[in-house]
């Protein structure tokens, strides 16, 4: 019998649970990898050169080149370690969240200082998909 | 005399918040505001320190990669560094341990059904080390020992809010028979609603955390039925940490069968960076 995931319906969420875990294990361990300073520095050297080191797919490896978050996430990245990325690029982690929405670091941080984005209307996928 | 708890403390772990300590910001005019809100919480502790804190919180990809994935890991050892996140170590002091009432637990939740992970080994990320700027600021040492209980709110399923509050229950009987007089604290950390991926990140519920805290106080045995889903839907996919608020409210006597605590403290904020901010202090009332 096939695991009950009522947390799929939930918009613009993609919950790490251990399927996702499975398929991007290696790319959330060459993430951990960015903790070391010797390998941010590598990295940042010769992006690709690094990336050939590890076992994680040509989309994952296009992804992480791209800086494409939410497509990461996708692809089995959690964000506390893709967060490890952006923190090699010298983003905050408001500019990491906001990269993943509709707005800029600025507009983000505006929006949460006006209160955050709201739960209504963001529940259920159904509400997204109504209103495009 | 034997060890007790005198109150449960609960408390948002935002990384901006431990940032702008450590960077001088908090008179700014967007930390102000929160600074101020946590002011009565370091004089309750002040004239209420603790000798040990039990203190709850997730480790966020830093001491435990996907290597391993505990989801309850109580450290034992008798000290630890914080952690490298990727923007280098908070300049914090190293946290000091009590190996003999990790000891203490270990053999006493482990048979009461609990079968946590012990570890000996391990530093201490944002999770551990904000909650400790929260309500001492920047001392040259911290001024209580810490018995770190590390739960995995990261990789789905995590525990259930049920399962925290049984723990909640087994940790204050644990901790009622250490044969050393101690006063111990349970903090339980992480939340308030907040998603930091995709693009529903920025998700704040006030009602949610509002009518959370209420509940926590109150009904927390109603509370601890509420389904992880609803934290994730409800709450934001970070949100989720709140369950482990329910470890440390376990810890108070009312749910024994002694009397109600007592509230000395309620805060909510918002935002710290992408996050809404709770505080709150329970004052146990033992029977």
């Amino acid at each position: 019998m096939a695991i009950e995931k009522p947390y799929l319906d939930i918009p613009g969420t993609i919950v790490f649970d251990a399927d996702q875990a499975r398929l991007g294990y290696a790319l959330n361990q060459f993430a951990m990898s960015l903790m070391h300073a010797e390998n941010r520095e590598r990295f940042l050297a010769d992006e690709g050169a690094y990336l050939a080191e590890w076992d994680i797919t040509d989309d994952q490896r296009q992804a992480v080149l791209d800086r494409d978050f939410n497509r990461l996430l996708e692809l089995g990245g959690n964000v506390y370690f893709l967060a490890k990325i952006g923190a090699t690029d010298g983003l905050s982690y408001v500019q990491i969240v906001a990269s993943m929405t509709e707005n800029d670091a600025d507009g983000h941080a505006a929006m949460m200082v006006a209160g955050g984005r709201p739960v209504d209307g963001n529940r259920y996928l159904h509400e997204w998909e109504d209103r495009s | 005399m034997n060890a007790r708890i005198s109150a449960a403390l609960f408390m948002s772990h935002v990384p901006a918040i431990g940032v702008a300590v450590d960077l001088a910001r908090t008179d700014e005019p967007y930390w102000q505001p929160l600074f101020d809100g946590i002011r009565p919480a370091r004089e309750w502790i002040a004239d209420n320190p603790p000798d040990v804190v039990v203190l709850v919180y997730n480790d966020h990809g830093n001491a435990f990669s996907l290597r391993m994935i505990p989801t309850f890991a109580l450290g034992m050892a008798p000290s630890y560094e914080p952690a490298d996140e990727g923007w280098g170590p908070r300049p914090v002091p190293t946290v000091d341990g009590h190996p003999a009432l990790s000891a203490h637990l270990a053999q006493s939740l482990i048979p009461a059904g609990f079968d946590l992970t012990l570890v000996n080994e391990m530093t201490v990320d944002h999770g551990l080390t904000v909650p400790l700027t929260m309500m001492f600021d920047q001392p040259a040492a911290w001024p209580c020992r810490v018995v770190p209980l590390a739960v995995n709110v990261v990789q789905h399923p995590a525990p259930s809010g049920r399962r925290c509050l049984e723990l909640g229950k087994a940790i204050r009987a644990a901790v009622d028979s250490f044969d050393e007089d101690l006063t111990v604290q349970v903090w339980g950390t992480g939340g308030m609603s907040h998603q930091l991926q995709g693009p529903r990140a920025g998700l704040i519920n006030r009602e949610f955390d509002h009518d959370f805290l209420e509940r926590l106080v109150a009904d927390p045995e109603g509370l601890a039925d509420v389904p992880n889903v609803d934290y994730l839907r409800e709450a934001g996919s970070e949100g989720v940490e709140l369950v482990m608020w329910l470890i440390a409210r376990g810890a108070l006597a009312d749910l024994g069968g002694g009397p109600p605590p007592r509230e000395a403290h309620r805060l909510y904020h918002v935002p710290a960076s992408n996050t809404a901010v709770g505080q709150l202090i329970l004052e146990n009332s033992p029977a």
